[in-house]
C-alpha cells in the first residue's frame, strides 16, 4: 500500500540514513514502532558525534587555545541553530538541559520556588507525562500550594470548557503538553496559552512529543516556557532544551551551582551569577549532545518537517483503519488532531503478552502505562500497546504490526 | 527421591520438553498452554499482599507449608505468558523442602533460554517471581 504522500516523500531513501534499521531482531528485520519513546538517529547525527570527539573536543567558554575556540563556536553556533529553528527571539532564551524532564525540574526549582506561595494554584492536565506532574507535586508539597487538573474528553482531547473553568481559579502557572505521549492528541497550544495569559497565568508547555512531528514557532505560541528533549527528535540522549522568555529567565534565581553559571566567587563579597542562558548551565555542558541536536535539526530541515508530518499523518490514518479491522481491538485516543501515535488494547489479551510476542517477531512497540498513570486510571485501564511512528516508518511496517497482532491474538485467546 | 533430586529431575524434564521447539514463538505457545492449565488460585489468596511488585501485569504468588514440611505454591497472573511462567516455576519448585528452594540452582532457565528474559527490566516479572519464591523458601526454612 502506498500513501498519497509517497510520491514526494521517498521513505526508502530516508531509511538508508538510519543504520540501525538494517539490523535484525530475534531473526526478523527490525520494525521499530517505538519512536515516541526515542527516535533512531540518522547518519548525520552519528557522524557529528564522531567528528566532534575525533577532531575538536575541548571544554568550552574558557580555554585560550584553538580547540576551545572551535568547540565554543560549535556549541554557541548550535544554540543559534536551535533558536532560529524554533523562532525564539534571542539565543539567550535557549537553555541547554539534559532533557525535557530536567527542563521542567529547572522551572519548578527556580521560577516555581521563587514565585509560588502557599495560596498559589498550579494547573496541570490529566494528559500529562509523569515528568510534567511529579516536579510540581514535589514543589507543591514543599511550599504547600494547590494543584488542579484539567479533564480529558473521551476521544483523548483536552476538555476546553473544563480548562476555561479551572482558569477562573487564577492559577499562577498552567502546564500542558503540546502532544500527548500516550494518546497522540495535539493540543491547540497557541489558544491554550492565550487563554491562560488572559487569566494572568505563566504558561509552561511540555513539547517532547511535538518537536519530532511539527514545526514549533515559539514566538507565535507565545508561551513563557517550552521544554523538549533531543533524543525524541533524531538527536542524542542526554540533551534537551528549556526555552524561557528572557525577562523571566533574568528574574529567576540560579538552580544548580558551579561552572559557567558563575560571574564571580568570593568568600568576602556575595558570589555573583552569569546572565541567561549561562546562569542555568552549571558545570561542563553536554557539548557533543548540543552539537548532535543541532545536526538533528539540520537533518529534519533538509527532509522538511512538513513532509515528515504529512507522512506520519498518513501512517496514523492507515494504522487506525487496518487495526480497527481486528475484532475486539479498541484504539485509545481518537482526537481529530493527532500525531504519530496509536495506543490500543485487544479484548481477551494483556498488553504485555502482545508486546512480548510482537518483540519475537521483530516488532518493537511499547506496552504499559507510558508514564501516564493518572491518564490510564481515568481511562479505566492499566496500560495499552503503543505503536509510534517517525520519518522512517513505512506502511509495510504497519502491515507487519497488524499481522503480528493477529498472530499473537490467535496464540493468546 | 530427595527434594533436590526431585527439583533437578523436573528441571531436566522441562529442558527436554523445550528442546522440541525450534523457535521462540513455539516456546511461547507452549508457555501459554502451561499457563492455561495452571490450577486456579483460591480467590482468598488473590489479595494485594500476594501481588509481586515490578511487573507490568498483575502477578499473585502465595506459599503454604504442608505437614511434611514441603512448600506448596499457588499463583496467577492477568497476562497469560506471565501466568505460564508462574506455572512453570510452580511446577519446578512446589512440593520441595523450604531449605532446598532457598538454595536452588535454577539451571533450566539458562538451558531453555529463559535467562535472557530474567533481567529485572523485563516486563514479564520472571526475575521478581524467582526472587519471591526463594524468599518464601528462606522464610519457611528459618521458621522450621
Amino acid at each position: 500500500m502506498v500513501g498519497k504522500d509517497e510520491k514526494t516523500y521517498d521513505v526508502m531513501e530516508i531509511r538508508r540514513e538510519f543504520p540501525i534499521l538494517e539490523r535484525q531482531v530475534n531473526g526478523h528485520p527490525l520494525i521499530y514502532l517505538d519512536s515516541a519513546a526515542s527516535s533512531q538517529k540518522p547518519r548525520a547525527v552519528i557522524e557529528s558525534q564522531r567528528e566532534y570527539l575525533s577532531h575538536f573536543h575541548s571544554n568550552i567558554h574558557r580555554g585560550a587555545h584553538a580547540l576551545a575556540t572551535q568547540a565554543t563556536e560549535a556549541f554557541e553556533g548550535s544554540r543559534e541553530i536551535v533558536r532560529e529553528y524554533f523562532n525564539a527571539s534571542k539565543s539567550s532564551e535557549i537553555v541547554f538541559t539534559s532533557g525535557a524532564t530536567d527542563s521542567i525540574n529547572l522551572v519548578a526549582g527556580t521560577w516555581g520556588r521563587s514565585n509560588l506561595k502557599s495560596d498559589s494554584t498550579i494547573l496541570l492536565t490529566r494528559l500529562e507525562h509523569h515528568s510534567n506532574i511529579v516536579p510540581w507535586q514535589i514543589l507543591a508539597t514543599e511550599i504547600g500550594c494547590n494543584i488542579e487538573v484539567v479533564d480529558v474528553l473521551s476521544d483523548g482531547s483536552l476538555d476546553l470548557s473544563d480548562f476555561n473553568e479551572k482558569l477562573s481559579l487564577k492559577p499562577s502557572l498552567v502546564c500542558f503538553s503540546h502532544v500527548s505521549n500516550a494518546l497522540g492528541s495535539i493540543n491547540d497550544v497557541k489558544k491554550l496559552t492565550s487563554l491562560a495569559h488572559h487569566a494572568g497565568s505563566v504558561v509552561l508547555i511540555d513539547g517532547s512529543q511535538a518537536t519530532p512531528h511539527c514545526q514549533v514557532d515559539l514566538q507565535d505560541i507565545d508561551c513563557d516556557f517550552y521544554a523538549f528533549s533531543g533524543h525524541k527528535m533524531y538527536g542524542p540522549t542526554g540533551i534537551g532544551v528549556l526555552y524561557g522568555k528572557l525577562d523571566l529567565l533574568e528574574l529567576m534565581p540560579p538552580w544548580r551551582g558551579g561552572g559557567e553559571m558563575i560571574s564571580s566567587v568570593s568568600f568576602e563579597e556575595p558570589t555573583t551569577f552569569n546572565i541567561p542562558p549561562y546562569k542555568f548551565e552549571a558545570g561542563t555542558p553536554n557539548i557533543s549532545g548540543v552539537i548532535g541536536l543541532a545536526q538533528a535539526i539540520s537533518w529534519m530541515k533538509s527532509v522538511g518537517v512538513d513532509k515528515i508530518a504529512a507522512h506520519e499523518l498518513a501512517l496514523t490514518d492507515y494504522a487506525h483503519k487496518k487495526l480497527l479491522r481486528i475484532e475486539g481491538l479498541k484504539i485509545y485516543g481518537t482526537a481529530e488532531h493527532k500525531a504519530g501515535v496509536v495506543s490500543f488494547l485487544v479484548d481477551g489479551t494483556h498488553p504485555s503478552d502482545l508486546g512480548t510476542l510482537l518483540d519475537q517477531l521483530g516488532v518493537a512497540v511499547r506496552t504499559g502505562s507510558h508514564c501516564t498513570e493518572p491518564l490510564m486510571k481515568w481511562l479505566g485501564i492499566s496500560g495499552t500497546v503503543r505503536a509510534s511512528f517517525a520519518a522512517y516508518t513505512t506502511f509495510e511496517e504497519i502491515d507487519a504490526l497488524v499481522a503480528g497482532v493477529e498472530r499473537a491474538i490467535k496464540m493468546l485467546r | 527421591m530427595n527434594s533436590t533430586n526431585k527439583v533437578n529431575s523436573r528441571q531436566d524434564e522441562v529442558i527436554e520438553e523445550f528442546d522440541m521447539f525450534s523457535d521462540w514463538m513455539e516456546k511461547y505457545e507452549h508457555i501459554i498452554e502451561i499457563g492455561k492449565d495452571l490450577a486456579t488460585m483460591e480467590e482468598e489468596d488473590k489479595v494485594d499482599e500476594n501481588l509481586i511488585k515490578g511487573c507490568q501485569s498483575r502477578v499473585w504468588l502465595s506459599a503454604k507449608l504442608n505437614s511434611e514440611g514441603e512448600v506448596i505454591f499457588s499463583g496467577d497472573s492477568d497476562a497469560i505468558i506471565t501466568k505460564g511462567l508462574v506455572a512453570l516455576m510452580i511446577h519446578i519448585l512446589s512440593g520441595s523442602q523450604a531449605s532446598e528452594i532457598a538454595a536452588v540452582d535454577l539451571y533450566f532457565l539458562e538451558k531453555i533460554g529463559l535467562n535472557q528474559h530474567l533481567s529485572p527490566t523485563r516486563s514479564n516479572g520472571l526475575a521478581s517471581m524467582v526472587k519471591q519464591m526463594k524468599m518464601y523458601g528462606l522464610v519457611f526454612s528459618a521458621r522450621s
